[in-house]
């Protein structure tokens, strides 16, 4: 059975993501919107990544690093100036989107397996992971035109 | 001298008890016996009060409430009787200044329009239109917002457009449009002359708008009172005449709220009727406030379980309620939030939209809704909603412009994101027109660094030196109410006309003379290369039957109104047109709101992020005329009293003044009755910290820290009061500014500032 690898992949993704957030969080303090924004979200990751884990035990986990690689690409580059958060949070939504991708994946072997907790479990994070990405989502486009024909 | 009433030692002056029919009662006070009275309406709040303006000489002597108009009756507050001084004072600006070698000299208007046109086509060139922000009012007359709306939307095709009715009524506008789909309230003030209950959340009416409080007053002491509940963390005056007053701790009205509507629930007050037929989202919102026991509630706020109960009977059994909200709600954690759970109150009962029933999601400043209305902040005119293709080709139609020129790719930027944008460089030009942000603004010592910088160029529109205009570039000297004539509409939908009574002092202009000199100069063209619509108007008439076009079809409907029609009489309320040609006290009459897809002001937002939906998320919820009850669970604020910073300070305002008192702090009266800014402590922390009515306390945040001497008493233990009207610009010596102190942080779907809380600590401090 592979679904323990997803769960493994599942629950490292939300922790990269949990991480990202407060990186952002930290890292564009002069922002308050984000900072506090971004803060929240993390606390939802950390919650997620909490509820996972039950699910982890019982199937047994696999060990998977391929999100922390991801997130080592994404926030590869030092990156400043008015375009380092546009690109941040660029970064953050591709990762959304990582978390977003294994509950699919997970949801259809829930099913299969007629497991109510996983299912409700994939109801309520995966509500939550979609709420993340259309924060992004907004303030990407209220970024955009500004970061990218104004400022310097 | 002549005053009808000394409203300074008895504000509210004497009780004329009533139910029905609100008695006349005509207020005046004149310095000198006019030779002529000109009609208009007092601009020191958003009550927006019926007034004449006394005139003799050329000079305003005095005012007196109009018998006529349906906002007053004839009445007038301290701010109305005595804030007209400050036309007269000595230090009006009067001729433009611009910077030179770093200090602010005398120019004529041609160098100083000159230099702005010279310096707007330069950064358009270079940066485009998005390197110029502007920064407006609530001050303004709604001829002079929509030239502004035209000039920076069309003219420009800027996106950053806002002021400061972002810090005092966005909250207002936001949970409008959350519920009902649209901005607008939905009552009248004559719903206060008969309704059986009145409940007031963050809303200390009596000292913001006194007029109205003595109708309130006035009802309370006539037959049949009505029942009065007051949620404020302070006992207020108004608290004091409260048949239940409960104090919830700083931040916690969501949990308040949400306890209210479930006991209410859960004694089936509801109009299950109403609630099928006219609304979506019932089920959610009953698990939200399902969790909020009066014992969960009393943990967390402070409020006894018990008082809860009370205040949830009164509001759960009365037939008609009038609910008012404002900074209480507005400027605190879950600003949006909390205050659409006071239009969930009205939606669940069906208390809407029937004489005796009103929500009043209340304004602070005496022309913010025109400033909402005319798009000359983050909205569109005309109540239009910026995600709606259509919307926008509307607007373009009116002022033949491609759709595109018209900014709408991206949310409209909010003010708080305008400074940010200022604060990093790329927002070059900022046009400040009727408000002093550097002594309004949260965390002024980081603000204060904006205006400063070298890259910033800052065009300051006012008629008094400020804090503000101190650091400007560019000066321009403004005439204002009584020296221009416009229109402007109350927190009541209540358009009033005020004809220009004198001259301007000096070379001042009208901000609407300014705004279109500008699109003069700036050479703005339609897509047929014609002169654009603002540059073709000759008098605020023009641009106010301009208006009533773009309202057309709007829910706020201008186009059955003129000067003449507004000329004489009483204000009239929108909307105002064919169908309801004397204008319409209740809107939603039916049950049917704004929510329809092709006529919602927005698509909502994800109340707890703020995430903006769009037109296909919408799509799937469309309500079509529905009206929309939300809810969400608590959030503590950001920041809380810990060992360092022990104590919550919050911030409100004193009676006599308004703003940052560039007006009321120049009349005699007003200065002598509140001269100098305070901190109100319990006695209980008085105690503790060995401080006595008087003494001077140092009050420090991780922001900065400010000086000011102790008042003793009336607030709850743990909590200290400051209130935001007090600069610098007459008082120099020490720091006394609050937003010294508070938080830059925003609601995240109004985007309004947290005012009301921030962690402090204090000490008595030798004089
Ligand atoms: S209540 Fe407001 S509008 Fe009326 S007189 Fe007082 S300040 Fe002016």
């Amino acid at each position: 059975m592979q679904l323990p690898h997803y769960l493994g992949l599942l629950e490292n993704s939300e922790k990269q993501l949990m991480e990202a957030f407060e990186y952002v969080a930290d890292k564009h303090k002069d922002e308050p919107d984000i900072e506090q924004m971004c803060q929240k979200l993390s606390a939802w990751s950390r919650e997620h990544h909490g509820r996972t884990q039950a699910f982890v035990a019982k199937y047994s986990e696999e060990k998977e690093d391929e999100p922390d690689k991801l997130k080592r690409e994404l926030f590869a580059k030092k990156r400043k100036g008015s375009l380092a958060l546009l690109r941040d949070l660029h970064d953050l939504w591709l990762l959304t989107q990582e978390v977003h991708l294994c509950w699919v994946v997970i949801r259809q072997a829930a099913l299969g397996l007629r497991d109510e907790d996983l299912k409700a479990c994939y109801e309520f994070c995966n509500a939550r992971t979609q709420r993340q990405a259309d924060w992004l989502l907004s303030r990407i486009k209220q970024a955009a035109p500004q970061t990218l024909l104004v400022a310097e | 001298m002549k005053e009808t009433r000394d409203s300074i030692q008895d504000i509210w002056g004497q009780r004329t008890g009533y139910e029905g029919d609100w008695p006349v009662r005509v207020d005046e006070r004149i310095e000198e016996e006019p030779d002529h009275w000109v009609q208009s309406a007092c601009v020191l709040c958003s009550n927006g009060c019926g007034m004449d303006i006394g005139v003799k000489d050329g000079r305003i002597v005095g005012v007196r409430g109009r018998a006529v108009d349906s906002v007053n009756h004839g009445r007038l507050g301290p701010k109305g009787l005595h804030g007209w001084v400050a036309n007269n004072s000595q230090d009006r600006l009067t001729r433009p200044l611009i910077r030179r070698n770093g200090k602010l000299e005398e120019a004529s208007w041609n160098e100083a329009m000159d230099l702005i046109v010279q310096k707007s086509k330069e950064l358009v060139e270079k940066h485009t239109a998005s390197s110029i922000g502007f920064y407006t009012s609530g001050q303004l007359f709604l001829e002079e917002y929509y030239a502004l709306g035209i000039v920076g939307k069309a003219g420009l095709g800027t996106p950053h457009m806002d002021g400061n009715t972002r810090l005092c009524t966005a909250t207002a506008a936001a949970a409008l449009k959350v519920s009902f789909g649209s901005d607008g309230q939905p009552g009248s003030y004559s719903d206060l002359d008969t309704t059986e209950a009145i409940l007031h959340v963050g809303h200390n009416i009596a000292s913001q708008q006194t007029v109205l409080w003595m109708r309130v007053l006035d009802r309370l002491a006539g037959p049949n009172p009505p029942k009065l509940v007051v949620i404020d963390p302070r006992a207020t005056y108004t608290a004091e005449k409260a048949t239940v007053h409960l104090a919830p701790r700083v931040g916690t009205n969501v949990p308040v709220m949400n306890g209210i509507l479930n006991l209410i629930i859960q004694a089936g007050q509801i109009n299950q009727e109403y609630i099928e037929a006219h609304t979506v989202g019932f089920e959610e919102l009953k698990q939200i406030v399902a969790k909020w026991t009066p014992e969960r509630v009393e943990h967390l706020s402070g409020v006894p379980a018990a008082k809860l109960r009370e205040a949830a009977h009164i509001l759960g059994t009365c037939k008609t309620l009038v609910s008012t909200a404002l900074q209480g709600v507005y400027q605190s954690m879950q600003a949006t939030a909390a205050a659409v759970q006071v239009n969930n109150l009205h939606l669940l009962r069906g208390l809407l939209g029937h004489p005796g029933s009103g929500i009043y999601q209340m304004n602070g400043q005496p022309t913010a809704q025109n400033t909402r209305e005319c798009g000359a902040d983050g909205d569109l005119p005309g109540f239009r909603n910026w995600g709606n293709e259509d919307h926008i080709k509307e607007l373009a139609a009116l002022w033949n412009l491609h759709p595109d020129q018209i900014p709408h790719w991206a949310p409209p930027t909010h003010a708080m994101q305008i400074w940010r944008y200022c604060e990093q460089g790329s927002i070059k030009l900022l046009w400040i027109s009727g408000t002093n942000p550097l002594v309004s603004l949260p965390d002024l010592d980081r603000a204060r660094k904006i205006p400063a910088k070298e890259d910033l160029f800052v065009i300051v529109q006012d008629a008094f030196p400020t804090e503000t205009t101190a650091l400007a570039d560019v000066v321009l000297p403004a005439a204002i109410w009584g020296e221009k004539t416009g229109c402007f509409t109350n927190v009541g939908r209540t358009v009033h006309i005020s004809h220009k009574a004198i001259d301007p002092p000096g070379e001042a202009r009208s901000d609407f003379d300014i705004f279109v000199d500008y699109s003069r100069r700036m050479d703005f063209r339609d897509q047929d290369g014609n002169s654009l619509l603002t540059s073709t108007w000759q008098t605020t008439e023009d641009a106010f039957n301009a208006w009533r076009e773009c309202t057309r079809g709007r829910p706020c409907d201008y186009t059955g109104l003129s000067y003449a029609k507004l000329t004489g009489g009483s204000g009239i309320q929108w909307p105002c047109n064919e169908q309801y040609p004397d204008g319409k006290k209740h809107l939603y009459e039916d049950g049917v709101f704004n929510t329809n897809i092709d006529y919602c002001e927005t698509y909502g937002h994800d109340l707890e992020t703020g995430a903006a939906r769009n037109q296909d998320d919408y799509k799937l919820i469309d309500p079509k005329g529905k009206a929309f009850l939300k809810g969400i669970d608590y959030e503590p604020p950001h920041e809380v009293p810990d060992k360092q910073y022990p104590l919550w300070l919050t911030t409100g305002r004193v009676v006599f003044h308004f703003h940052t008192r560039t007006k009321t702090g120049r009349s005699k009266a007003l200065q002598e009755a509140a001269p100098d800014s305070y901190v109100q402590l319990s006695t209980e922390d008085a105690a503790c910290y060995g401080i006595a009515d008087g003494d001077m306390v140092e009050v420090v945040s991780r922001r900065g820290k400010v000086l000011e001497p102790a008042r003793v008493g009336d607030i709850e233990p743990g909590l200290i009061f400051i209130p935001f009207h007090y600069g610098y610009w007459d008082k120099a010596d020490r720091p006394r500014a609050v937003n010294e102190l508070t938080l830059t942080e925003w609601d995240p779907v109004s985007k309004q500032p947290h005012y009301k809380y921030a962690a402090v600590h204090i000490r008595k401090v030798n004089a």
